[in-house]
């Protein structure tokens, strides 16, 4: 995807400014792009750093376990046929990660859950609805800390940096319980229409 | 709203600290493990914010972002999502990096709490980057037939995207 976009970007700026005469702007952005990249990374690394660090205690004392237990009644709601406990395990670990604001060690839970649902797939190029349901969980981000979104307005000047993080929590669950709903009513769409054509 | 708000990390980071240190975690070197790994991360993410950073900052110099801009509002008048949001929205479901860049430059060019600072800011905390997450996580196990799962997971997006802007005129009237 990112293969089309960046060029196509890049290709379209060089003609706008060919266009609008913005030439030598175009040029010192061209420099400041690097930059500007390492700064924001620099930026980051203190507050990803910490955020590792912190997940880590919370991983090794086992708080991070009981946080995962707090989530069987939410995976009973979501995946009423899945019975694999292994499967639930790492699905679990996966959004407690999630959560915590650790996209890094999420991934990697992400993709052995993944494995596992695959394991149970008896049809192996096609996704089952409890793939579809774990991917719409990670596409839409239950963060209790967005770490960086709190990190980049203090930066900036933000006079209280984490005051958009319960509407951000918030929208977040609806956004995700849109996601899920939608999950079903795609499926009974699909159901009804190849009933119709039986 | 703003109390509430400043409770929270204090509250997470002691509520750690404490459980590790009542388990018997040697909390401080097992704190510096992971902050180690942090590294890495970071590591992993500059080279992608410089190509992407680099297209970002072409667009906006050249004026290629007004064009954009001025074609794409009145899609974003008609769903209520300010002019200065769309290419977030655009972005965030992209690319991880792309959005923070993009993220980083609204605040930069409006402040973070300015209104188009603010919705930023919900909306970045409350999306994930849905195509790289479908292809990474589909293309792990070689499932090709992913049947609804885009639609399902864009329209999660695009209810962030509708709601953020209301969110934020109801929570910071």
């Amino acid at each position: 995807m990112m293969n089309y976009i960046l060029p196509i970007m890049i290709v379209f700026s060089f003609f706008c400014a060919i266009a609008t005469g913005n030439i030598g702007d175009l040029s010192s952005s061209v420099i400041d792009g690097g930059t500007d990249a390492v700064t924001l990374g620099i930026k980051l690394m203190g507050v990803i750093c910490l955020w590792n660090g912190l997940c880590n205690v919370a991983e090794k004392s086992g708080l991070t376990e009981k946080l995962c237990k707090l989530l069987n009644p939410f995976l009973k709601l979501v995946f009423p046929k899945l019975n694999d406990t292994e499967a639930k395990k790492y699905i679990a670990m996966n959004i407690t990660a999630n959560f915590l604001g650790l996209g890094n060690a999420a991934t990697p839970l992400g993709l052995e859950a993944m494995n596992r649902l695959q394991s149970l797939n008896k049809t192996p190029d096609t996704a089952t609805d409890e793939m579809i349901k774990f991917v719409v969980i990670n596409t839409a981000a239950i963060h209790l800390v967005p770490t960086t979104v709190a990190l980049l307005r203090k930066e900036y000047g933000s006079q209280s940096p984490t005051d958009t993080l319960i509407p951000a929590l918030i929208l977040s669950v609806i956004a995700l319980s849109t996601g899920l709903i939608m999950t079903n009513l795609f499926k009974g769409v699909k159901r009804s229409r190849n009933e119709r054509f039986k | 709203m703003k109390d509430l708000s400043d409770y929270i990390l204090p509250t997470i980071v002691v509520l750690i600290v404490l459980y590790g240190g009542f388990k018997g975690v040697d909390v401080f070197n097992v704190f510096i493990d992971g902050a180690k790994s942090g590294f890495k991360t970071v590591f992993n993410i500059i080279p992608s914010l410089i190509a992407l950073l680099l297209s970002i900052n072409m667009l906006k110099a050249s004026g290629g972002l007004d064009v954009l801009l001025s074609l794409l509002s009145p899609i974003g008048d008609f769903l209520g999502i300010p002019r200065d949001i769309i290419p977030l929205t655009i972005l965030s479901p992209i690319s991880g990096s792309g959005s923070l860049g993009v993220y980083e430059s609204i605040l930069k060019d409006f402040g973070p709490d300015s209104f188009i600072g603010r919705c930023a800011s919900v909306m970045m905390g409350s999306t994930e980057t849905t195509f790289y997450t479908l292809a990474l996580y589909y293309g792990s196990i070689g499932v090709k037939k992913t049947r609804h799962t885009v639609p399902s997971a864009l329209c999660a997006d695009f209810t962030s995207f509708i709601l953020s802007p209301r969110f934020v005129r109801i929570f910071f009237r």
